[in-house]
């Protein structure tokens, strides 16, 4: 259960008693203006109660909105888009979507996960769970954009990198650790951007980059609520609280310095505007990839290499302070 | 022991902070406190530079008994400093991984350090160092996707637990017993994972002889 989807059902309703009001005003000779205003604000107050300050509990749930814009709406949104397909070993994995496209005029390779937008096509993308021959395509695509000096753009929405076992049997390890190789060694700029869910190592696998760029309520997390809870609690019950403590809303790890922009959503989520969320995602990795198209690619693995290394926080003072620090 | 006497420990100044301020139980600084008696370790990964069989080697031991070798800030630090220490170097690097992967007390900070240790992964083995990897008991997740199978070499001990995803992870997924072997070193082996299976006694000696054989390449190029 989705519970944005839930808490949605009295303000859609309330939708749809406003639009039946404004045309029975307009047929008839009785002015319902006043009625329809005061619903109206009845609506703008609930919609700012429910979306005005969301926990990350409710984020990780708007991230995970059936009729949140997927992978496929961004890319329809291109000038043009070419699918290339398959990781010339096993199979074309159908949770990784990648091909070569032209963003206002210029070319780029995109490599995109993407999960269905109904049951019959979840169970075609594996609900966007790639396996090893999903990120051995992300690594080919990764290498020929690198051949052909195109800048790569990705969009993550994952819960994770699948965990089957043909996925462990086809060294899933190894197939994500050689995404990570070829991103941080390409010579040429990497603009990704996580418009749902980015589940851990599966995310990643798309995600070295030279800007990260991440949707309003999408998040972004070590492992999902739900793993983190099993792995430490033996409860993925505990999910809620996890994702309370795992800091992985866009807001945090733009503090962090993981994430360096945020593109907002219109209240009530990105699916309240698609149109408008996807011109506006594209506008700023076309920012972004004008920025970075300025560097050589010398200076793009060197600051890229940088920007990595800096990540982390460690002390050099003992323990003990730290416990009495958080004991107070 | 593996290397000489005289090995150079690097990285004991690095010790870890509390960048999310977590607290379920307990405190994250009371988990280390615990960790830290339990291993007689400041961390989960010991690095250094050391001469094993003769070999001039940077060397990193991971330690499973210190948050089940879970990778945060100080061991992504640490394993970098010392794989940028043996490209200043020109020196081979090795690293007897033990890991359950990265470490969730600190969040995406510790997913991050995947992205920090393969950076230097590239930038050694670019620079045409080579890199063996020891995988033991267990190895898998983060660590396993990310430094743990990029080297040229990547030998494991018998009987060690491998892989992306763990054991319950999966059974739950597919909702079948796995078969008892599965995830094994010599799984691995069978299915081409990994180069050989090694048993701790004929570590050393295999691990000379690799070295050896680079070495010899390297100086007839």
């Amino acid at each position: 259960m989705n519970i944005i989807v839930e808490r949605e059902k009295g303000l859609l309703e309330l939708e749809k008693r406003i639009e039946e009001l404004r045309e029975a005003n307009a047929l008839q000779p009785v002015d319902m203006s006043s009625e329809i205003r005061a619903l109206e604000e009845k609506y703008a107050q609930i919609q700012r109660e429910i979306f005005g300050s969301m926990t990350p509990w409710q984020k990780v749930h708007m991230a995970r909105h059936p009729n949140r814009p997927t992978a496929a709406d961004y890319l329809s949104q291109l000038d043009s888009f070419d699918e290339l397909h398959g990781d010339r070993h096993y199979r074309d994995d159908a949770a990784i979507v990648g091909g070569l496209g032209k963003l206002f005029a210029r070319s780029i390779m995109v490599i995109a996960e993407q999960r269905g937008r109904d049951t019959k096509e979840n169970l075609r993308r594996n609900f966007g769970m790639p396996k090893p021959e999903g990120y051995r395509k992300v690594e080919r695509l990764a290498k020929l954009a690198g051949r052909l000096s195109l800048p790569i753009v990705t969009f993550v929405d994952t819960k994770g990198a699948d965990p089957g076992i043909g996925s462990e049997e086809r060294a899933q390890s190894e197939a994500i650790a050689a995404c990570l190789r070829v991103f941080s060694l390409a010579p040429v700029p990497i603009v990704a951007t996580v418009i749902g869910e980015g589940g851990s190592g599966g995310a990643l696998a798309l995600s070295i980059a030279d800007r990260i760029i991440m949707l309003e309520h999408s998040y972004y997390s070590v492992a999902s609520p739900e793993g983190c809870a099993a792995i430490l609690w033996s409860d993925a019950g505990k999910a809620e609280e996890a994702a309370a403590r795992l800091k992985l809303t866009a807001q945090d790890l733009k503090t962090f310095g993981i994430v360096d922009e945020i593109v907002p959503e219109p209240l009530g989520g990105a699916h309240r505007d698609p149109g408008g969320t996807i011109a506006r995602v594209l506008q700023t990795v076309e920012a972004s990839l004008a920025q970075l198209l300025t560097l050589s690619a010398a200076a793009l693995a060197e600051a890229r290499y940088r920007k990595y290394r800096q990540i982390g926080e460690w002390g050099t003072e003992n323990l003990r302070q730290l416990q009495d620090s958080a004991a107070q | 022991m593996l290397v000489d006497a005289d090995f150079l420990e690097i990285g004991t100044e690095v010790l870890p902070a509390d960048p999310l301020g977590w607290v379920d139980k307990k405190s994250y600084p009371a988990k280390l406190a615990l960790d830290r008696e339990k291993s007689q370790l400041t961390e989960g990964v010991v690095c250094g530079f050391g001469k094993l069989g003769g070999f001039d080697v940077a060397l990193g031991v991971m330690d499973f008994h210190f948050r089940g070798g879970t990778m945060g800030t100080v061991v992504g630090e640490r394993i970098t400093q010392l794989l940028e220490g043996a490209y200043d170097r020109s020196v081979p690097c090795i690293l007897f991984t033990a890991s359950g992967g990265a470490r969730m007390e600190e969040g995406m900070l510790a997913l991050m350090q995947m992205a920090k240790t393969t950076a230097a992964v590239g930038r050694l083995m670019n620079a045409g160092n080579i890199l063996i990897t020891v995988l033991t008991d267990p190895t898998t997740g983060g660590v396993a996707a990310s430094f743990a199978f990029q080297a040229d070499f990547v030998l494991a001990e018998p009987r060690a637990m491998i892989g992306f995803a763990g054991r319950r992870v999966i059974e739950q997924t597919v909702r079948q017993k796995l078969p008892e072997h599965f995830q094994t070193a010599e799984f691995l082996l069978e299915k081409g994972h990994i180069d050989m299976v090694v048993d701790r006694q004929a570590m050393k000696p295999t691990l000379t002889r690799l070295l050896d054989y680079a070495a010899n390449g390297r100086r007839a190029s």
